[in-house]
């Protein structure tokens, strides 16, 4: 902040504390005339309305004044006066926070690193591990539950992490990809297809998992899953392609929802899914036995 | 040539109103206090969620209730402490149907989802022209009032009523000002962090000059009306008044306490909210040490005992504030429903009780009458009121704890103990008796309104004379 609204800081907040100290000593002066003390002053309002003379409480006066010297020491250690940075070089981003944190790392760090030379397919499923699938555990109901749900089951648009149908890969390694690099889904919408040739896609698309309606849409689908682009991801055989993240669309798990129109919507609208990255929030040691832990509810 | 006399008519407007608006206030609050309780409770009709009836609630009981006791005591208080009537009954008649109007326009426009987002400021742009106008003219009465008074000294009650004034107009244009997209959409002319710090600049003061010097003022001319004594120190009154309206000013930021606000800002916020505890504290013992040599009366007189408990509630609020200003405190206490038994503490214990103890001074005096209709039913009100905050601020004060406690706590890991769902579990007891609290609270303005009614409806006219020059 420039020189003059750090002056115009200090001088206001200044003048406002000697001001409320001068007022005190101001209105406990004497004046001469003036009605004794525990005298009413001899104005009058509304026929009865008046005031006694009463001096300032003496312990409220102490607390009042306590209070603005309170201030001013405040004001001398801590930031508050304009660009003053206060003797004892606090601040809430700075100081605090690197002092908390450093705190935070000296003291967890060490409980998670113990197992980062273990595989995470030995503490997903070793007996002895249970501990580190405990702290996994823990990690999870932290920074996962919020999309994931706190059983890991998911919901709409957000995988379930429990039934060992991977978009992106089950094997260690993918887990701990998707959990430190985070991935981005994206279906691309198909409106330029046109209602009739997406509903026969729909057809296809159930028909996939025995539940289509329409037989002879559903053969029609097959044709236009082929010749629209759908196979460039999802795979001729539409058990789709982890490499990219294209859900296989032949075992009735829907990662949006597996009703009719809900497929419909998808094909017409396309589907943006996103999993941020967790490398430089979690670090990872922690990234590790989530991993971990994650691989454990597929394969008990 | 006949004799003047003061104008009652607008008086007797606004102090019907506050009842009615008291009660659709608190009975929307005690609704969204249900959908805490019950969160399918209104099948999630968009008009009746909790988003929308939350701003109508504060909007309703803040600005319908206090408001209209507020502009309704004040040009009762102006008039028959200068001694003169109101500056000009037309005017004051504009005041009373424009801020009907814009509480009604409010009840609308709310639930409809039409909303600025701002707290406390959620009505959007032409509502806002409607109160700056309304507002205005509310000023000319008053100091219009003031300026042809026929005694010299200005009373306190007034220095605070016109600070409140003042101070309000001041706030609600700085606030305001915002680009219109249609005619229900604005955005705020202030950026980021800065709309923050406006905002609660803007709440706060709210908070001090609406909530606490307005109702000083009240306190300060049927307090010592009703225990026939004089104010306890004037000394008191000049330091705590210009301390408090200067020292108010600086207090906003504790709402941001490590937020994006520059943390020089957040120290000011904190110090000077401390400061304030003395100032506010000095309307408390003013109030409460005029009852000395007629504390008997307080046995016999529930209209005493809703002025006296609405003085401690003011004390214990007051002194929770600025202990909540404090960063560490703050760290426990922010975004947990303790802020919520401290604004209800403020809100039902001072605000609503000191109003409806001077609303029932006012009424029979308005309508012709010695007394309410019924002192009994006051004395039940009074204790239902008074069991009814307690409950509620109880709840809220020990959910607001555990909340904060649950949030930060930590296993041998690092990683959270509970959930965020875990705690709002753990809060459903202290939703139902909050729930509870409300409705006890609630009950009492019903009680009240069939007093007032009973009292209204056999009125004889008041005319009562201006008093010639002292």
């Amino acid at each position: 902040m420039s020189a003059f609204w750090s002056g115009w800081i200090i001088v206001l907040s200044g003048l406002n504390i000697v001001a409320c100290w001068w007022l005190i000593r101001w209105t406990m002066k004497k004046r001469a005339g003036e009605s004794a003390q525990g005298d009413v002053t001899g104005h009058i309002w509304d026929s009865d309305l008046q005031e006694y003379n009463n001096p300032l409480p003496r312990w409220w006066l102490w607390l009042f004044y306590g209070t603005l010297v309170f201030a001013v020491i405040y004001l001398i250690l801590y930031p508050g006066m304009g660009n003053w940075k206060g003797i004892l070089g606090w601040s809430s981003h700075g100081s605090q926070y690197q002092a908390e944190m450093a705190r935070a790392h000296a003291k967890y760090d060490p409980i998670y690193r113990q197992y980062t030379a273990v595989p995470v397919a030995e503490l997903a499923s070793k007996p002895e591990y249970k501990e580190a699938r405990e702290m996994g555990k823990r990690l999870f109901l932290t920074y996962c539950m919020q999309c994931h749900q706190s059983d890991a089951s998911g919901a709409r648009g957000f995988p379930n992490l429990t039934d060992n149908d991977w978009l992106y890969g089950g094997q260690p390694e993918n887990i701990v990809a998707s959990i430190t690099d985070g991935r981005n889904g994206v279906m691309p919408s198909h409106a330029h297809l046109g209602d009739e040739k997406i509903a026969k896609l729909v057809q296809f698309v159930l028909s996939l998992s025995g539940r289509a309606t329409d037989q002879a849409a559903a053969g029609e689908g097959r044709q236009l899953f082929t010749t629209s682009g759908c196979v460039g991801c999802h795979g001729m055989d539409a058990k789709g392609n982890t490499m990219i993240g294209a859900p296989n669309l032949t075992d009735n798990i829907w990662h949006y929802g597996g009703s009719p129109k809900t497929i419909e919507k998808t094909i017409h609208e396309g589907r943006k899914g996103h999993m941020p990255a967790h490398k430089d929030l979690l670090g990872s040691d922690k990234i590790h036995l989530l991993a971990a832990y994650v691989k454990s509810l597929s394969s008990q | 040539m006949q004799a003047e006399t003061y104008n009652y008519k607008v008086v007797q407007q606004f102090a019907i109103m506050t009842v009615i608006w008291g009660i659709v206030g608190m009975l929307v609050g005690v609704i969204i206090a249900a959908q805490l309780a019950f969160p399918d409770l209104t099948h999630g009709i968009p008009w009746l969620s909790y988003g929308r009836l939350r701003p109508l609630h504060t909007n309703a009981v803040i600005f319908a209730f206090g408001g209209s006791a507020l502009i309704g005591t004040s040009y009762y208080v102006v008039q028959r402490t200068c001694q003169t009537r109101l500056f000009s009954d037309k005017l004051a008649a504009f005041t009373f149907w424009g801020w009907t109007a814009i509480i009604v326009l409010a009840a609308i426009t709310l639930p409809l989802g039409i909303t600025t987002s701002k707290e406390y400021a959620e009505l959007e742009w032409p509502i806002d022209l409607l109160i700056t106008i309304v507002w205005v003219s509310y000023a000319i009465v008053f100091f219009g009032t003031i300026a042809k008074r026929r005694v010299k000294h200005i009373y306190v009650a007034n220095w605070f009523y016109g600070a409140f004034i003042l101070t309000i107009a001041l706030l609600h244009v700085v606030n305001s000002v915002e680009i219109p997209v249609t005619l229900t959409k604005s955005y705020s002319f202030y950026p980021g962090a800065i709309d923050a710090m406006v905002q609660w600049w803007y709440g706060h003061n709210a908070v001090g000059f609406f909530l606490t010097a307005g109702f000083l003022g009240m306190m300060y001319y049927f307090v010592p009306k009703q225990a026939g004594r004089p104010v306890y120190s004037y000394r008191l009154s000049v330091v705590h008044f210009w301390a408090l309206i200067s020292t108010y000013m600086w207090a906003g930021p504790h709402h941001l306490h490590y937020t994006a606000l520059p943390d020089w800002t957040q120290t000011m916020g904190m110090v000077f909210s401390l400061i304030l505890l003395a100032p506010s504290w000095g309307g408390m013992i003013n109030g409460i040490m005029t009852l000395s040599g007629a504390w008997h009366k307080l046995r016999t007189d529930p209209i005493l005992k809703f002025l006296i408990v609405s003085l401690s509630f003011y004390g214990m609020s007051t002194f929770e504030g600025p202990m909540m200003s404090i960063k560490t405190v703050n760290a426990l206490s922010h975004y947990t429903d303790w802020t919520v038994g401290h604004v209800h503490s403020g809100a039902l214990g001072w605000v609503a009780m000191v109003s409806i103890g001077s609303l029932y001074y006012l009424i029979p005096r308005l309508f012709g009458r010695d007394a309410m209709y019924s002192t009994k039913l006051v004395e039940l009100h009074f204790w239902i009121a008074t069991i009814g905050v307690v409950l509620y601020i109880a709840a809220m004060w020990i959910a607001g704890v555990m909340q904060g406690l649950m949030w930060r706590a930590v296993n041998a890991d690092g990683t959270l103990t509970y959930s965020f769902i875990e705690s709002v579990e753990r809060t459903y007891p202290f939703y139902y008796v909050r729930l509870l609290g409300g409705l006890l609270f609630l009950t009492g303005m019903l009680i009240m309104a069939y007093n007032t009614g009973k009292t209204v409806s056999d009125a004889k006219a008041v005319d009562d004379t201006v008093p010639a020059a002292a």
